[in-house]
């Protein structure tokens, strides 16, 4: 008796020992410990602790992840068509890709930011540019749809953009290449003190978040490469990198990085405000259009602007400012107590980081290095706070922790490198697999990071995934940064190519996700809110079908008396409504995309029949039980033949 | 000799073919035992459909546990329930002749008022949890009763159009 009494303490005691060591391992979390897994390892049914919106680049698009998982829940259309949503196919949301070059259906997207309130992110919307055809899109965080795409005059290659103010006054959009202002017909060869560079500023409705643009500041012909917005002391401000101050036209690899220093330039948005709200600027004639998507309409229109209001830096004395910071500077990144603005110069060893309060200082006491174009150039020590010495090879972009530690990307010698913000030591490095360029804190442009994660974007992945053939995917990296030392968590593929991210606690967005559109509420002209009311209407050889769908039916279901040449407009109301229940509808031969209809909205398709004969539609969103049954028949008679205009569903139902 | 034989079989696939023929015409679609059901897991007992079936003490599962409804009709909300069930209703069920769904009209001679609220308010856990639910799910060919996401004070004005239904 006494033995099984020892031997059960001896077990237990072994048992005690080995829990003991597996206690001290987590505590202990060195990159290659298991718990790195129960890091990232979000259960199932159980949701991400922050969202994460990152660029689609060439994509044109948004996509949505969870952090820490890496799971991607919606790419959100912006830019670009989306077959997959209707988006740019539909009769609604062609408006959204007008452009005063036409319809556009692409864009390189590049910067998300999420909208802020008092220095702190809000949750609300986030704004994102589109490159190639300047545009700045809003998107609604309650739908997570692209509300309003603005298009950016005088602008080419829309890239120190979209950034926010701290009270999302204005989201701001800097043009890469400068041009001619207004666009004429000149030689490329005169470009140094002819072409423009423009730096708009795009005015945001608090409540609504209607975007107009309030102003643009026509500056030297630059590339202006990014861009930040000052912060607490130093809101009120608005920081932009350049390179090609040399103002050159062709083998920018060589003529581009001729002069030792480029700028970074200041520029006090407050003191322009004033000075165009007491009617100062240039109106200029020009041509941009600003599409608005209406939530109750369902539907976007396209206004064309004609003329913007233009101001030039020279006319408001003490509003722009040159910092000049060595060799081509990317990155513009402000710390979260707004003091510090690092410039990341792409060919320069060093880091190098401006003080807000000694660039005042050196306003102050006039003390300048000399101007370019009539622009006042500060001494390059006088606004120096420090320098991080060789911390790696082309430096890109800087995220902050909230915590006093900067997190920079090197694209070079591929990695992060954290180091600390006022002593500007290194404190750690971490490699990123390959290549990367942007990273991202949730909250890291604002004066309130949640410094738990860094996602590195990376533009080359090689050999990380299964190859994909000679294209393979692009990839994110999740590091953990809560600790002194950086871990890696996660590799996860990306859509496109990832230019910056934004992200934020999934609590800010989360209560405010809409589950549905209010029926009552949907003021489409086409809506058909009760399947008592569906009809088709003839005007010419137009024909408009009101339908509706619910499962599992459509209403008509036949429908006879189209005749090859017409154009029919189905317009096509979800009468569900309930949290996802969209339903889809596309019929043979339609040259465009499928509707994917959300509770409660219409969407509407063209289809213009060619040949005779009885054509079936359905629904391609799988529904019910009876989806299969979701499907109906149109009769399509010759040009010329007699056949009645009639619709039903269900006639031989007792 | 053979090929008399080959002529005969030709003639005779011929003839069946025609006959074949013929007889198809003579009706429109075709007839197998369309409407004799091959589900065998209804019982015996089960033989009136669960549309029939009078079961006034089940409240069924959800919000409402109990509801007295007054002697006399109210109109001004009976008028209301009306619209609501047209704008949000009629895509599924007509008043008075079954459609995808049963039909209203005397429906409170089979079922317990809080039963049609909770149908309305409740109708994914209704088709989960109470039988008879689960069995009308079945006798009309699976169809979702689809949540609407009536409140309940549209749901009830629905119930006391029904009252008007008879």
């Amino acid at each position: 008796m006494k033995n099984i009494f020892k031997s059960v303490v001896a077990i237990l005691s072994v048992f005690i020992v080995f829990t003991s060591c597996n206690n001290s391992k987590q505590s202990n979390s060195g990159a290659l410990a298991g718990n790195v897994a129960d890091k990232v390892y979000v259960a199932p049914g159980e949701h991400d602790e922050f969202y994460a919106f990152i660029s689609g680049g060439f994509s044109g698009q948004v996509s949505v992840y969870g952090l820490p998982s890496g799971r991607l829940f919606k790419v959100i259309p912006v830019f670009s068509q989306d077959a997959e949503k209707a988006w740019g196919y539909n009769e609604e949301t062609k408006p959204m890709l007008n452009t005063s070059h036409g319809f556009v259906p692409w864009d390189d997207a590049h910067h998300p930011d999420i909208s802020q309130t008092n220095g702190v992110i809000d949750g609300r919307w986030v704004f994102i540019n589109g490159n190639n055809t300047p545009r700045i899109a809003k998107i609604d965080l309650s739908t997570f749809e692209t509300t309003e795409i603005i298009e950016v005059p005088n602008s080419a290659g829309n890239h120190s953009s979209s950034f926010v103010t701290e009270n999302t006054e204005y989201v701001v959009a800097g043009t890469r290449f400068s041009v001619p202002v207004p666009q004429k017909d000149m030689p490329i060869k005169d470009y140094k003190g002819n072409f423009k560079g423009a730096l708009t500023f795009i005015s945001v409705d608090p409540e609504h978040g209607h975007m107009d643009i309030k102003f643009q500041l026509i500056m030297p012909g630059f590339d202006y490469d990014l861009s930040h917005p000052g912060r607490g002391k130093s809101h009120g401000w608005f920081f932009f990198s350049t390179y090609n101050t040399e103002e050159a036209s062709t083998l920018m690899e060589v003529n581009a990085s001729q002069n030792d220093k480029d700028f970074i330039a200041a520029v006090n948005w407050k003191k322009i405000e004033e000075y165009v709200n007491n009617g100062g600027g240039i109106m200029m004639p020009t041509n941009y259009a600003h599409n608005v998507y209406d939530e109750s309409t369902h539907m976007a229109t396209s206004t064309m602007k004609k003329e913007v209001l233009t101001v030039n830096p020279l006319d408001v004395p003490g509003a722009v400012y040159l910092m000049p910071t060595p060799k081509s500077p990317h990155g513009c990144d402000v710390d979260p107590t707004g003091e510090y603005i690092v410039g990341s110069g792409k060919l320069s060893a060093n880091l190098t980081v401006h003080s807000f309060t000694k660039m005042l200082a050196a306003i102050e006491n006039q003390k300048f290095a000399g101007d370019a174009y009539g622009i006042p150039i500060i001494n390059f020590e006088d606004s120096l706070a420090g320098v991080v010495e060789q911390p790696g090879l082309g430096p890109l972009h800087t995220e902050f922790d909230g915590q006093g530690n900067a997190y920079t990307t090197f694209f070079i010698s591929s990695e992060v490198v954290k180091w600390k913000v006022g002593t500007w030591e290194v404190l750690d490095r971490q490699p990123c697999y390959y290549s990367v360029g942007h990273l991202m804190i949730p909250g890291g442009n604002s004066q309130k990071p949640f410094g738990k994660y860094v996602v590195a974007m990376n533009k080359i992945t090689k050999d990380r995934y299964l190859p994909t053939g000679p294209e393979v995917t692009q990839s994110a990296q999740l590091y953990d940064i809560s600790g002194d030392k950086m871990e890696l968590l996660l590799d996860f593929p990306t859509v496109g190519e990832p230019h910056y991210a934004a992200g934020c606690p999934a609590d800010l967005i989360k209560p405010r996700s809409k589950k549905i559109f209010n029926l009552e509420d949907n003021n489409h002209p086409y809506a058909t809110k009760s399947e008592l009311d569906t009809k088709v209407v003839r005007e010419g050889n137009i024909v408009h079908v009101y339908m509706t769908t619910i499962r599992s039916h459509f209403s008509p279901d036949n429908i006879e008396g189209i005749k090859v040449g017409d154009k029919v407009y189905f317009h096509v109301t979800n009468l569900e409504q309930d949290y996802d229940v969209p339903h889809g509808v596309s019929i043979i031969g339609a040259n465009t995309s499928e509707l994917l209809i959300m509770p409660g909205q219409t969407e509407t398709f063209v289809w213009e029949p060619k040949q005779v004969g009885v054509w079936p539609f359905y629904c391609t969103d799988f529904c019910s039980a009876l989806h299969q049954e979701m499907q109906g028949y149109v009769r399509v008679s010759a040009a010329n033949a007699n056949t009645p205009l009639k619709w039903s569903l269900g006639e031989d139902i007792e | 000799m053979k090929s008399t034989l080959k002529l005969m079989t030709i003639l005779f696939s011929l003839l069946l073919m025609n006959c074949g023929g013929k007889e198809e015409k003579k009706k429109e679609g075709f007839s197998y035992e369309k409407k004799t059901t091959t589900e065998q897991t209804l019982k015996k007992e089960d033989a009136v459909p669960a549309s029939k079936k009078i079961t006034l003490n089940n409240k069924g599962v959800g919000p409402i546990t109990s509801l007295d409804l007054s002697s006399e009709i109210d109109q001004e909300m009976a008028t209301h329930g009306a619209d609501v069930f047209k704008k949000m209703c009629t895509a599924c069920h007509r008043a008075d002749k079954k459609f995808i769904g049963p039909a209203p009209t005397g429906i409170l001679e089979r079922r317990s008022p809080e039963w049609i609220m909770n149908m309305i308010l409740n109708p994914e856990e209704m088709v989960q949890k109470d039988p008879l639910a689960k069995e009308l799910l079945i006798e009309f060919n699976g169809s979702p009763m689809a949540n609407q996401n009536l409140t309940q004070e549209e749901a009830r004005a629905v119930l006391e159009y029904f009252r008007t239904l008879k």
